[in-house]
């Protein structure tokens, strides 16, 4: 279904490819033959199917603008985006989780003020302000790590970890705000159901309620809040590469897209609305094993 | 009533909401009356290439020597308007068919519903990039895309809000009365829905805000020689490596931007959550 | 056991900070001046109206405050200790050992994500009273004693694979397990069906004799706190109106207010005879489902006469309120016919013709969420008027005003919002509303079940008031036997979909009963002590016979 609307997405909007191909001074002659050349003089249904099929024996097409195998391009560009966003998220989840945990026990406190302001103003900072912050003072006052991330296959595995340090706090920075409060939240929401009340009542310490109460019913709300959020860092990498520079698919896809090289937009975009479909079935498939109701039916 | 309520919200208004007020005046103002308060033309090439902040250039000037405030003051009217207008759309859209939605229920509901879900399973700014790959760049396209896209998530909220609703049994006996959709939707159903839009309004205009100027950040959003916030961080960019701050005030005023919106939201928000609370 | 009191509560006084914008924070008193004392054993009712301030006394027992509250004066003394200054790791050492609690909703305070047997042993085991296999024996003792079904296994059940009662008996056993010398126990039993509640109340009772512990039981219904409690107080906006034993307050209450509350249920409207004209209303052979496969109604056949008033009553699940749905075209029905006003009324709301909708209304259970809270009191009533007879402006507003003098509120209720009104006014707004339409049937689906005894008598008494100067027809949807006797003609007794028994209020009260409506009838407290134990003797000479 996603291909469906990806593919109509570039297909059956008012604009034609051919034309903006060749620019607006093309001659008519030459959109046509380009027309007939990519094979648009067949119905839309026809061309999707077998773009369809192509993709799934792997074959992702030719880029236009360079006429490459579009799978090639994207080989090691896929990997470094998932380098990327896996080592964002190995920091920013576990440090999320805690810091909504902190500022649950200090509900209300100086502490949870403090970080809900904080984190307020973080989800409001744009990811280039983020970048290039960092960029001007860490790269180039301190010049403690390098402001461009190019990395290559030669580079040693702790050569590429600080090459790609700057883009990863930077995404850990942006998405780390919203599952925090976005945690808190969760965790508050069960805080407050009557069975807290009868812990409570039960004359059981805070760690106890918190954690044994508390906590495995506030799972499931924290799984989707992770995957929500793992899939706007997988947008937020789009932009966290062009600040950095760094040869991944968010490029690829920038710059493919000022080309008008629509193949290539075609299947990154697949790709990216794949992954990012991929982790929300995730999160359904992980409430539900969380979920005792569901567990242990009756 | 409404004024009413809306004086004493703005009475206990935290802090922090009376600051995010104060800017997002002061932003709304200078983008206004732009031609009268900006020092100089916005496109005028009037010192050297990144001058530092003097007393002449307040903010110094751009890569090509403009002033940079005057492009700011300028530049807050493209990102206003774009914003405002992508917002407007995707409201009026998003909650009338979150309405239509959970009023008529059935089939129309499970209609609406998956073609939505199918929309927000692609991350909005790939879908935004696909989609301005083949159309045009100008403004109205800007604006529609943002908008339609958009509407997705202020569907699915008002859809939420108005299924709370409709169970109400004020609407059951509404429709027992035998009253038309279109009295449910305006006159049952808005009304009791209002708070929670006008909040969601406020975080959707910041959304709007970010979203446009990343795409003119990444080259996709207004062009040259127009310019907005995003696009000046791009022109400015390739100094940041030398240690030029020009790119970081244009980000900077996109911050104190959505920072203040947020505030305010937030504001409001907990107000009228801790008034609901009270049991 | 010793003489001395064990609970001893002096010049308890609660208060409230409000914050409401646009007003500054003012301090209200929910519990003022109240002081009782319990000896171990003893069990003290606590009764009163919703905002009595019965359930803040209770859990102030365990020094505990729900948000916003806080405990502002007097003392609570426990064996001497008062328990309101100590901090809080001594109180947490008391909570759950010393004194427990049973909550109002069962099917929430049980914690989802663990099996029920761990939640009932964990006092015991958090504050090491006993070793995990005592305790686990022991609360097999009382699962057994609490009568609940497989006593040995039903603890390593999660909470949602248990009935309602059930949970409620099992939050019971939690309260127990750790042998507490006070229980405190807010509105055990409201929650349940009337069957299920004196099981419930029966084994609550049995409990109590056999541990021998003190209690505070919280209800608003006297009737069924004169069965368990050996002392009675009856409150009233957090002040304390009478105090004394169970007898002194059954039999000999001093105070008005009291008096007033133990005669709630006298009230009982003379049955009219059937008249000879048609009936208005024929439920013929009707038969429903959500789903289109189980059907929630099964066969039903009914009708009502003009001016006259028809009680269906049942427990949850016996479709009594799909039946109202059925009826007004909420939920087409899959099979059979429904004739008003002699004729046949189509399946689905969107077919039916104004004139029926208008001669067709209901009032609701929750007046709260029945009137949209932005609209005035005179455009809630107004609005009918507008629309069926296409009256507006002043014509519309002095009708409006005349609807507000017969529901006794009155012209300056006019420009006010829901919100500014009490329940019972608001409930009285949905009658004005529901009369603005001139019907001649009013379909009142559980009308006072939401309310305070005392208000629910004076919307009854409304009620029959404009019965009989409208000649209109009630269908009273309800699950309270007191309620349908008070003000029924004819009465449908309903079970899980089926009618049970169906005819005039006289024929339907009296035996020979079928199974269902004797248990069902047997069921409702009454408001004399003994009640509960004879029931149950008579119940088990019952089943001795069969």
């Amino acid at each position: 279904m996603i291909s469906v609307i990806i593919f109509a997405g570039t297909e059956l909007l008012p604009g034609d490819v051919a034309q903006s191909i060749l620019g607006q001074s093309a001659t008519p002659e030459a959109v046509q033959n380009l027309r007939l050349e990519m094979g648009l003089d067949k119905p839309a249904i026809t061309r999707y199917f077998s773009w369809l099929v192509n993709i799934f024996q792997g074959d992702l097409g030719t880029s236009l603008s360079s006429g490459r195998a579009i799978s090639d391009m994207i080989g090691d560009r896929f990997s470094n985006t998932l380098f990327l966003a896996a080592s964002a998220a190995i920091v920013a989840v576990p440090l999320a989780i805690f810091l909504g945990l902190i500022a649950v026990l200090h509900r209300d406190g100086i502490i949870d003020k403090f970080i809900s302001i904080t984190t307020l103003s973080m989800i409001s900072l744009p990811e280039f302000f983020i970048g290039y912050l960092l960029i001007l003072f860490i790269a180039v006052d301190l010049n403690w790590l390098p402001s461009s991330s190019i990395i290559y296959d030669s580079m040693s595995f702790g050569e590429q970890l600080k090459a790609i340090a700057l883009p990863c706090i930077t995404l850990t920075l942006v998405v780390l705000a919203h599952m925090m409060r976005m945690t808190r939240a969760a965790i508050l929401n069960v805080m407050s159901s009557p069975y807290i009340e009868t812990a409570q009542l039960k004359g059981l310490s805070s760690f106890k309620i918190i954690f044994h109460h508390a906590f495995p019913n506030a799972i499931s709300p924290i799984i989707t809040v992770v995957v929500l959020n793992l899939a706007y860092l997988v947008v937020g990498v789009v932009v966290v590469e062009i600040i950095f520079v760094y040869p991944g698919m968010g490029q690829l896809l920038v710059d493919h897209v000022t080309n008008r090289d629509i193949p290539v937009v075609q299947a990154v975009g697949l790709i990216f609305a794949a992954i990012y479909i991929l982790l929300n079935v995730f999160a359904d498939v992980m409430a539900i094993i969380a979920n005792p109701r569901l567990r242990h039916p009756k | 009533m409404n004024t009413n309520f809306l004086h004493s919200l703005a009475s206990h208004l935290s802090w922090g909401a009376r600051i995010g007020l104060t800017c997002l005046i002061l932003f709304a103002c200078a983008a206004i009356l732009a031609p009268f308060v900006a020092p100089y033309n916005p496109n005028e090439i009037v010192g050297d290439v990144w001058e530092p902040v003097s007393g002449a250039f307040w903010l110094g000037t751009d890569q090509l020597g403009r002033d940079i405030l005057s492009r700011l003051i300028h530049g807050a009217r493209n990102t206003f308007f774009i914003a405002g207008a992508a917002t407007l759309l995707s409201f009026s859209m998003g909650t009338f068919l979150g309405f239509l939605a959970a009023v008529s229920g059935g089939k129309t509901d499970q209609l609406l519903s998956r073609a939505n879900d199918l929309m927000m399973a692609i991350p909005t700014l790939i879908f935004a990039l696909v989609v301005l790959s083949v159309l045009p760049s100008s403004m109205a396209v800007l604006i529609i895309v943002m908008g339609v896209l958009d509407s997705t998530r202020v569907f699915r909220l008002s859809r939420a809000v108005a299924v709370d609703i409709v169970v109400m049994d004020y609407v059951e006996s509404a429709r027992l009365r035998g009253e038309g959709t279109m009295w449910v939707i305006f006159r049952e159903i808005l009304p009791n829905a209002l708070s929670p839009l006008f909040a969601e309004f406020g975080l959707r205009f910041a959304f709007a805000v970010l979203f446009l100027s990343t795409l003119s950040f990444l080259g996709l959003g207004i062009q040259p020689p127009d310019a907005d916030w995003g696009s000046m961080v791009k022109e400015n960019k390739d100094g940041i490596v030398f240690g030029i701050p020009a790119a970081l005030i244009p980000a900077a005023a996109i911050a104190i931007l959505t920072i203040s919106i947020n505030l305010v939201v937030d504001s409001i928000l907990s107000r009228t959550s801790s008034l609901k609370g009270g049991r | 056991m010793s003489d001395t009191h064990f609970l001893e509560v002096n010049g308890l006084e609660i208060s409230a900070r409000i914050n409401m914008p646009g007003e500054p924070s003012r301090k209200i008193i929910l519990v003022d001046n109240i002081s009782f004392n319990l000896k171990r054993g003893e069990v003290l009712g606590l009764i009163g109206e919703s905002g009595a301030g019965k359930s803040t006394i209770g859990l102030a027992a365990m020094s505990y405050g729900r948000s916003g509250c806080e405990i502002s004066g007097g003392s609570i003394k426990i064996e001497g200790d008062d328990i309101l200054k100590m901090n809080a790791k001594q109180v947490n050492e008391i909570r759950g050992t010393r004194v427990a609690y049973v909550a109002q909703s069962a099917a929430a305070s049980f914690n989802p994500a663990h099996r029920i047997g761990d939640q009932v042993i964990e006092v015991a085991l958090e504050h090491k009273l006993m070793s995990k296999s005592e305790a686990l024996e022991y609360a097999d003792i009382l699962y057994e004693k609490l009568g609940l079904p497989d006593p040995k296994n039903f603890g390593k059940r999660y909470p949602h694979q248990v009935s309602g009662g059930q949970l409620q008996r099992a939050m019971t056993v939690m309260a127990l397990c750790a042998k507490p010398d006070l229980i405190v126990f807010d509105e055990p039993t409201t929650a349940l069906d009337v069957t299920t509640q004196i099981e419930v109340l029966a084994t609550i009772k049995t409990a109590i004799e056999d541990t021998g512990v003190a209690a505070l039981y919280i209800t608003h219904d006297l009737a069924v706190v004169a069965q368990v409690s050996d002392q009675i107080m009856v409150l009233r906006n957090g002040k304390m109106v009478e105090y004394g034993t169970t007898d002194e307050i059954i039999n000999h209450a001093q105070q008005k207010y009291t008096q007033d509350l133990v005669s709630i249920r006298a009230m009982e409207k003379p049955e009219q005879a059937l008249p000879d004209s048609p009936a208005i209303l024929q439920v013929n052979h009707i038969s429903a489902a959500y789903d289109g496969v189980n059907k929630i109604l099964k066969d039903v056949t009914l009708e009502l006469h003009a001016g006259q008033t028809l009680s269906i009553v049942g427990e949850s699940g016996s479709g009594k309120s799909t039946l109202a749905r059925v009826i007004t075209g909420l939920l087409p029905q899959m099979e059979g016919e429904i004739v008003f006003n002699g004729e046949s009324l189509s399946k689905a709301l969107k077919d039916r013709v104004p004139e029926q909708l208008r001669d067709l209304q209901m009032i609701y259970q929750m007046a709260d969420v029945a009137m949209n809270p932005r609209h005035t009191i005179g455009q809630i009533i107004g609005r009918p008027i507008e629309f069926y007879f296409g009256i507006k402006g002043a014509e519309n507003r002095r009708r409006t005003i005349e609807l507000l003098d017969q529901i006794e509120l009155g012209e300056k209720y006019i420009d006010r919002y829901p919100a500014e009104l009490s329940g019972g006014q608001k409930q009285r707004v949905c009658i004005a509303r529901a009369l603005a339409a001139k019907p001649s049937l009013i379909i009142c689906d559980e009308v006072t079940s939401a309310l305070d005894p005392l208000v629910a008598d004076g919307i009854l008494q409304l009620l029959m008031e404009l019965q009989k100067k409208h000649n209109i027809a009630y269908l009273f949807i309800t699950h309270d036997l007191a309620t349908v006797k008070a003000i029924s003609d004819s009465i449908a007794v309903m079970y899980q979909g089926s009618l049970v028994r169906f005819g005039q209020k006289s024929a339907v009260l009296s035996p020979p009963f079928d199974d269902y409506t004797d248990m069902l009838l047997s069921s409702v407290p009454q408001m004399e002590l003994g009640w509960l134990e004879k029931v149950l003797s008579t119940r088990k000479m019952q089943s001795a016979d069969n």
